[in-house]
């Protein structure tokens, strides 16, 4: 009974994953690749450009800082050699004054490194965020100019991905790794230094063992990628296999299939077993590697330091501070190839924002629009011609002349294109050829928000946000008084419903509108629409989702509302548009038949057959017989 | 925890092995900075070359044990968490494959997805991180305390205040930072929701011109978390330099006290030297555990969800092979004061139904949405047990059935088709071995041939997830071959032709007439005409049975079912 909602879903669900859980790992996750590295980077840098001040003194802030973080090691060097010789050379006579100037500068160093680090952070946090902000609002005004066809064509989960993931890897990237970037500069430009002043051949050294340690972590994360992809593959078989089975657990249990999917989910599992153990060994070999090579440095650097020592070219305090200066040299360029990753996936990122930022938009209201004033609701189709897919016609040469007031039924088989037409009279498309008109006035020339008020809907495809059903009547007017509220959920025959839940009007509708059965949320959608009184209606299988008893009572409501408007009724249930003033039948974009229920069934054609079809005692005979 | 760690159960010197290794290795790192103290101390002073080189020589030696354990611990420690994860998925898996509806209702199906997938994910991470970190953490704290103390002598207690000094910063990071979070986690879920429902609905909303509704309450959701990522990123900002700041500080102090220490010749340079690098090392590995606290209480969560669905029995269970009864199969179905009610709701769903369906017969049942049909069609497969009364199957209690057989007996089309990710043929042959010839024998009945040798492989036809690659009639059509396809007895249609035009409709009852001779057949409808001449009607309404008996009696009898039939039926078509 409850099982069924997820299948349907899928693709609005929002986007899971991808926070939490960084490590070590991080750099060695899938990457994901930019089609244009260069493109997308141009157009992030453009929309940096108002926050160039700001982000200009973040760098130079963490520059600054990271200059007073290479400084330190070499005076807390100054100590300890002035201590080793005091000792060993001068007999125990150390120069405390001159060890507590050091530490005074050393306390200095340390606290603008602080300070500027502190700085810095807040300064790259805001610019950010703000960013962040920034677009996400853009996206979400692009949404409401782009036209309703690229919602059509397009997966809401991607949509939403860019909105949140994306987004949020951009705003990631300027709060840290721009930074990070300037500090491994900085950092590494500014080690080398130090370490040259204090030994070029320590230096050799040091530098010479780095590129072991860069081509190990290269070899591992080629080799490592492979098994990932692998394990990336498989999880997803896991999961869709998951996702499969138990959205259509009824069906698996009633026809016996827990041990075949059982079966295929080990199977699934056991070569996710196999990926994932060699995956996380080979990156757990990372750490363990480079640590070893950085101790092949550091026992490098006490020899040598030892040896360069006693024929006194270096002192005893340098040993200590080259032994940081290499931890510091050794640290940014790991990561390195960390931020190599990072650019790469914010601009996969960034890509794909701008690409949504750029995707063509409706055309726009014109200057002029014509708004009606004398309204009287005479709506004219002239050969419209429109098809999703510009190649093949949905609707061919559609015309009608609907009067003021008049009840129009539009009735065909699945797929003749009756909901098309709807789409293209509330302008969601515009018609290739042809044109459409109210009161003489091509729907063109007028504003959308114009002509959209002037119809009411009520889809079959019943839409409810997240809130109290007395929110959701009120859509169209916030502002609405509850006894009109009450008012149109009675006249919709909600109120019964509304009134025997524990919370009446503010029940509250949750995520998936999933506490209210459909037939509840359909008589919703028809309140809300009786709330906001527009001259016309559209009503596309208003009633689909409601038994057939419920219908009678919301019929009353519905001819009531349809009285002196003008209405285009889309139905199933042929029995529902029997009094409508004309019927128009069409299949396959044309209209095959026109005219009122009793001529069309005088006429023994098309709609004759379809509705005798679904009175059809033949065949309700032949399947008890 | 606890609970799930006995997915470990094998493993346990596995683990053991891993700590002693771990270990091993930390120790061999800790002693590196013990020998740079004898180079500079004993090496450096005398002059001894050799010295020199040997000591270098021993700490390689020392290292590569060290690299060697930590290899072997990582290769174990990525076997055992690839184990546990595998295990543990298995076992969720199969736990939520027995449950019964009434389970997958309590904790929906869209949970159960994630439990089983993304919560299993974050569990295995979370044990990773563990193996990995978790135990190198502790001991490298440890064991460089131990060394720091060795060294540092009288100048351990610094240690201690810096130990508690970090420890502070990083309390008050945890006390500020993770409710923060989980509101930062709220709002993403709300920004997520509104987007969400503004993509959805965006006929509705254009055709209202509620796009400004729409924008403020999504600025506000951006706003809002816009505002807490400042406020985390302020605190980050401050907290994270501040740690740093109290590490540099100890070195200083530990440098300006040891340095009178050194005067005094109570300590020697290099054991001061290698006491500011274990210093070092303690207070990287107190920061390393402090991310445990952070992952740690994300991780409980998963777990706590997991044990949720293992700890769950399943409502529905076999009876044990002595009770077990398997009737020959005739098809007949009786509802014996049957009366069921939802877990949790307070009004039965089917009150005290009494019927009994017959071989060669069709049983219609009518209601309007809600009075309970697919209700009383899922307790005929047992897919909910009857709070009171009984179901009997071939004149046997449904309980005494192993499910297996009670369920092979029965041909179900649900209200909703569901298609699973293969082709056409594994898509009606679902779950039983069922021949290629029976395959296209169903197809042809249910009226799905035609379109199935349309498609380029036909019967190989491949379906993509959910069936989205074909229309919802197709998939309607396959669903009806589906249930065909074993010839079982027993027939349950749950309004399985709502998404057929007319013509097929008609087409496919006239086709089923022949197929369903001999068997007992239950017809869940809305419709009217399509049961008009069933040899039994039985009228729901909220959950109680109001009529039974034939279409022109009920009509007479029967004011429910004469005003369902009006709303459908001419008025000629009414008497």
């Amino acid at each position: 009974m409850t099982t069924q909602n997820p299948s349907d879903r899928k693709y609005d669900r929002p986007p899971q994953g991808g926070r939490g859980g960084g490590g070590p790992r991080a750099t060695m996750r899938l990457v994901e690749k930019p089609k244009d590295f260069k493109g997308a980077m141009n157009k992030l840098l453009k929309y940096l450009k108002p926050y160039w001040f700001l982000l200009l003194v973040s760098v130079i802030f963490s520059v600054a800082s990271t200059v007073f973080n290479i400084l330190s090691p070499k005076q807390m060097g100054l100590i300890t050699t002035e201590l080793y010789v005091g000792m060993t050379q001068k007999n125990g006579l150390i120069d405390f004054n001159y060890i507590g100037r050091i530490i005074l500068i050393l306390l200095l160093l340390y606290i603008g490194y602080t300070l500027f680090h502190v700085i810095q952070g807040l300064i790259s946090n805001t610019v950010s965020q703000k960013i962040g902000y920034e677009m996400r609002k853009s996206m979400a005004d692009k949404c409401n100019r782009l036209p309703l066809s690229y919602f059509d064509t397009n997966l809401h989960g991607d949509i939403l991905s860019r909105l949140t993931n994306d987004i949020d890897t951009i705003t990631m990237t300027l709060n840290q790794s721009l930074s990070q970037i300037t500090t491994t500069v900085t950092q590494i430009l500014g080690v080398f230094i130090m370490m040259l002043l204090i030994s070029p051949l320590m230096t050799a050294v040091a530098v010479l063992i780095l590129p072991l340690s860069s081509v190990f972590v290269a070899v591992l994360v080629k080799k490592s990628q492979k098994f990932f992809k692998a394990q990336q593959e498989n999880l997803g078989n896991l999961n869709g296999h998951v996702e499969e089975m138990f959205s259509g657990h009824l069906v698996l249990k009633v026809f016996n299939g827990e041990e075949r999917s059982v079966d295929k989910f080990r199977t699934f599992n056991d070569k996710l077993f196999e990926s994932s153990r060699k995956s996380q060994f080979l990156s757990g070999l990372m750490f363990p590697v480079t640590g070893f090579i950085g101790d092949i440095g550091y026992v490098a650097i006490c020899v040598l330091g030892g040896y360069l020592v006693l024929s006194n070219s270096i002192q005893v305090g340098d040993i200590q501070a080259f032994i940081r200066y290499v931890r510091q040299f050794n640290n940014p360029l790991r990561q390195t190839a960390g931020i190599a990753n990072t650019l790469q996936s914010t601009a996969a990122a960034a890509e794909r924002v701008f690409e949504f930022l750029e995707e063509a938009e409706e055309i726009p209201d014109p200057e002029n629009a014509y708004n009606i004033s004398d309204f009287k609701g005479n709506v004219s189709f002239k050969n419209v011609f429109f098809g999703y897919d510009k190649n093949v016609s949905i609707i061919k040469d559609f015309t009608v002349d609907v009067k003021a007031g008049q009840k129009i039924a539009i009735v065909g088989p699945t797929g003749a294109g009756k909901t098309t037409l709807v789409n293209l009279l509330m302008r969601f498309y515009d018609v290739d050829s042809g044109s459409i008109s109210i009161d003489g006035v091509d729907i063109r020339d007028m504003k959308r928000s114009d002509l959209r008020n002037l119809f009411g809907m009520v889809l079959q495809d019943t839409w409810l946000f997240n809130g109290t059903l007395r929110e959701n009547i009120a859509y169209p007017d916030s502002d609405a008084d509850f006894e009109d509220i009450q008012k149109a959920a009675t006249l919709a025959c909600a109120e019964h419903f509304i009134l025997s839940g524990g919370d009446g009007y503010d029940m509250i509708i949750n995520e998936e509108a999933s506490n209210i059965s459909s037939g509840q949320k359909q008589l919703i959608t028809i309140a809300r629409t009786i709330m906001a009184d527009n001259p016309m209606l559209i009503l596309d299988e208003a009633t689909s989702n409601v038994d057939t008893r419920t219908e009678i009572l919301i019929q009353k409501a519905m001819d009531n509302l349809m009285l002196n408007r003008t209405s285009f009724i889309i139905a199933h249930r042929l029995s529902t548009i029997k009094n409508a003033d004309v019927i128009i039948v069409i299949d396959d974009g044309r209209i095959v038949e026109k005219g009122n229920h009793k001529e069309l069934l005088a006429k023994q054609g098309f709609y004759h057959k379809l509705y005798y079809s679904q009175f059809d005692r033949v065949a309700a005979n032949s399947i008890v017989s | 925890m606890g609970k799930i760690l006995r997915f470990l159960k094998n493993d346990w010197w596995k683990i053991a092995l891993i700590l002693a290794l771990t270990f091993a290795q930390s120790m061999a790192n800790l002693y590196l900075p013990a020998y740079m103290s004898e180079i500079v101390n004993i090496g450096i002073p005398t002059g001894d070359t050799l010295f020199i080189l040997k000591t270098g020589g021993i700490m390689l030696a020392v290292a590569l044990s060290g690299i060697i354990c930590q290899i072997i611990a990582r290769y174990t420690s990525a076997n055992v968490s690839a184990k546990f994860s595998a295990d543990l998925r298995d076992a969720v898996f199969t736990k939520v494959e027995c449950f019964s509806l009434s389970e997958f209702d309590k904790f929906s199906t869209a949970s159960l997805i994630t439990r089983c997938t993304n919560d299993v994910s974050h569990v295995q991470r979370f044990f990773d991180i563990i193996l990995r970190m978790a135990i190198t953490a502790p001991m490298m704290s440890i064991g460089g305390i131990i060394m720091a103390v060795r060294y540092g002598q009288g100048l351990s207690w610094i240690l201690v205040i810096a130990s508690i000094a970090i420890v502070a910063v990083m309390s008050l990071n945890f006390v500020f930072t993770v409710p923060k979070f989980n509101q930062m986690q709220a709002n993403i879920d709300r920004l997520n929701l509104t987007a969400r429902e503004g993509l959805s609905g965006i006929r509705v909303i254009r055709a209202f011109n509620a796009q400004k509704t729409q924008d403020s309450k999504f600025n506000d959701a951006n706003v809002t978390l816009t505002k807490l990522h400042l406020v985390i990123g302020r605190i980050m900002s401050v907290l994270q330099p501040l740690t740093i700041f109290i590490m540099n500080i100890t070195t200083v102090v530990a440098l300006w006290l040891g340095a009178s220490l050194v005067a005094k010749s109570s300590i020697q340079v290099g054991d001061l030297m290698a006491f500011i690098q274990y210093i070092m090392q303690i207070l990287f590995s107190f920061q390393m555990l402090s991310m445990m606290f952070i992952i740690f209480p994300r991780a409980m969560v998963s777990v706590k969800r997991i044990n949720e669905v293992l700890d769950t029995q399943p409502g529905i269970r076999d009876p044990s092979e002595s009770d077990r009864k398997s009737p020959e199969s005739t098809g007949t179905i009786e509802f014996r004061d049957v009366t069921f009610t939802y877990p949790g709701a307070l009004e039965p769903a089917l009150n005290n139904i009494s019927f009994t369906a017959k071989p060669d017969q069709m049983t219609a049942i009518i209601g309007s949405t809600g009075s309970g049909k697919t209700t009383l069609a899922n307790l005929i497969p047992r897919l909910y047990d009857v709070t009171k009364g009984t179901v009997y199957v071939d004149g046997v209690d449904v309980r005494q059935f192993s499910t297996h057989d009670l369920r092979s007996r029965i041909g179900y089309v649900p209200q909703k088709s569901m298609m699973f990710s293969g082709n056409i043929e594994s898509n009606i042959s679902f779950g039983r071995d069922i021949s290629h010839e029976e395959v296209v024998r169903s197809a042809n009945i249910a009226q799905a041939s035609d379109f199935i040798n349309e498609t380029e492989n036909g019967f190989k036809h491949s379906i993509a997830q959910g069936g989205v690659n074909i229309s919802g009639g197709q998939k309607q059509r396959l669903s009806i071959a589906r249930a065909l396809a074993d010839s079982p007895k027993i027939y349950i249609f749950d309004d399985s032709f709502s998404s057929l035009d007319f013509q097929t409709e008609s087409n496919l009852k006239n086709a089923l007439a022949e197929k369903t001779l001999n068997s007992t057949v239950i017809l869940i409808t809305q419709r009217v005409s399509t049961i008009m001449n069933a040899d039994q009607i039985i009228v729901l309404d909220a959950g109680k049975v109001v009529g039974m008996g034939k279409h022109n009696d009920l009509l007479k009898t029967c004011k429910v079912y004469y005003e369902i039939a009006s709303s459908q039926l001419t008025k000629e078509e009414l008497v």
